[in-house]
């Protein structure tokens, strides 16, 4: 493949990707927007954020079944109970890393 | 959700200060990228291109992948889009504390919205005293840092051993803290169960990657429709005020 070519793959993969991010933004900040959008709109980075993690713990991407023994999902816990008590992001990457490393070490 | 305006050298300090743990996590990731990339006959070159052109990290190995095994252009055009489709959830809510920016400012915002920012970002918007300039560097760190690590990667192969210092969980570190500063009350904890719950089921037994858009989704209003039933029922019942929320 040419570098022409390639670059417009790239062009199409960046239009695809960056409309999306754009076209809400540009559109619903210059809308007055109604009331229950606003409602359901706050339940979506809680909602997401759920949806992103807790596939990513429990399930094993290869044979796509869902697993409890992980160790990503068991170092979770613990990295869980310190976020809830500590409130603190930069802690709580850094304790899941240190609980992450020490159960590869161990088990 | 009140924000403020810093100078761009106080936004840059806290857009930093917010913005490392995404960069903790970027660099692995994107070394590993920059690796397989390199392996598929992909060089430094097109690699830091991809990267600036389209920053979306799952979307890129998905996009590597298919041009090693030879897909077209369109098919990779089109899973790119739907592999990245959960953005537009996320600007969606965004467009809440970003109202009334100017569209200049919006179109290069738009550039950055990954799943790390929208995370970090919310989160401090939530908080109150958040600023759209700092929002705007957690963004451009994350990508300069990704820009560096995938073409890294393709130069040198990864520096960082498999497993070192926990490195790997960065991000679900991260981004299980943000979850739990996402739990404002019983609502938001109802929703994130049932996003999860939900998530888990639909990525088992649905192909590909529809489970984070389907799930939020489907979870957002559930919990929608759940507060706008319990504040029903406490407008019948005033002297219960105290429970209702």
């Amino acid at each position: 493949m040419t570098l022409f070519e390639y670059l417009l793959i790239l062009l199409g993969m960046g239009a695809v990707t960056y409309l999306p991010r754009l076209l809400p933004l540009l559109f619903l900040t210059r809308w007055e927007l109604p009331r229950w959008l606003v409602e359901w709109l706050e339940l979506i980075p809680v909602a997401i954020l759920a949806a992103l993690l807790a596939p990513a713990l429990l399930v094993d991407g290869k044979s796509l079944s869902v697993d409890f023994t992980r160790a990503d999902f068991i170092v979770a816990i613990p990295t869980f109970l310190f976020a809830y008590r500590v409130r603190s992001l930069g802690g709580t990457v850094v304790v899941g890393m240190a609980i992450y490393w020490l159960y590869g070490k161990v088990v | 959700m009140a924000s403020q305006v810093d100078s761009w050298g106080e936004a840059l300090k806290r857009g930093v200060a917010a913005g490392w743990p995404i960069c903790l996590g970027y660099l692995p990731i994107g070394m590993a990228l920059g690796v397989l990339a390199e392996k598929s006959g992909l060089d430094p070159l097109r690699m830091g291109l991809m990267s600036v052109l389209v920053f979306a990290g799952s979307a890129q190995f998905i996009g590597v992948a298919m041009l090693e095994g030879g897909a077209s252009p369109l098919s990779i055009i089109v899973t790119t889009f739907v592999v990245n489709f959960r953005h537009f959830l996320m600007s969606s809510a965004l467009a809440v504390p970003l109202a009334g920016v100017d569209k200049r400012f919006l179109s290069l915002f738009a550039y950055g919205v990954t799943d790390e920012s929208f995370g970090v970002n919310m989160t401090r918007y939530r908080e109150g005293g958040w600023s759209h300039r700092a929002a705007l560097v957690v963004h451009h760190v994350a990508n300069t840092t990704w820009i560096i690590a995938t073409v890294a990667g393709a130069v040198v192969g990864t520096l960082i051993p498999k497993g070192a210092f926990g490195i790997d969980y960065a991000l679900a570190g991260m981004f299980i803290a943000l979850l739990v500063m996402q739990l404002h009350g019983r609502i938001y904890i109802v929703t994130g169960v049932i996003a999860g719950v939900v998530a888990v089921m639909w990525r088992v037994f649905i192909p590909g990657d529809s489970y984070i858009v389907g799930a939020a989704v489907v979870a957002a209003t559930i919990g929608f429709y759940l507060r706008r039933r319990s504040r029903g029922v406490c407008h019948k019942a005033e002297a219960l005020e105290d429970g209702c929320r």
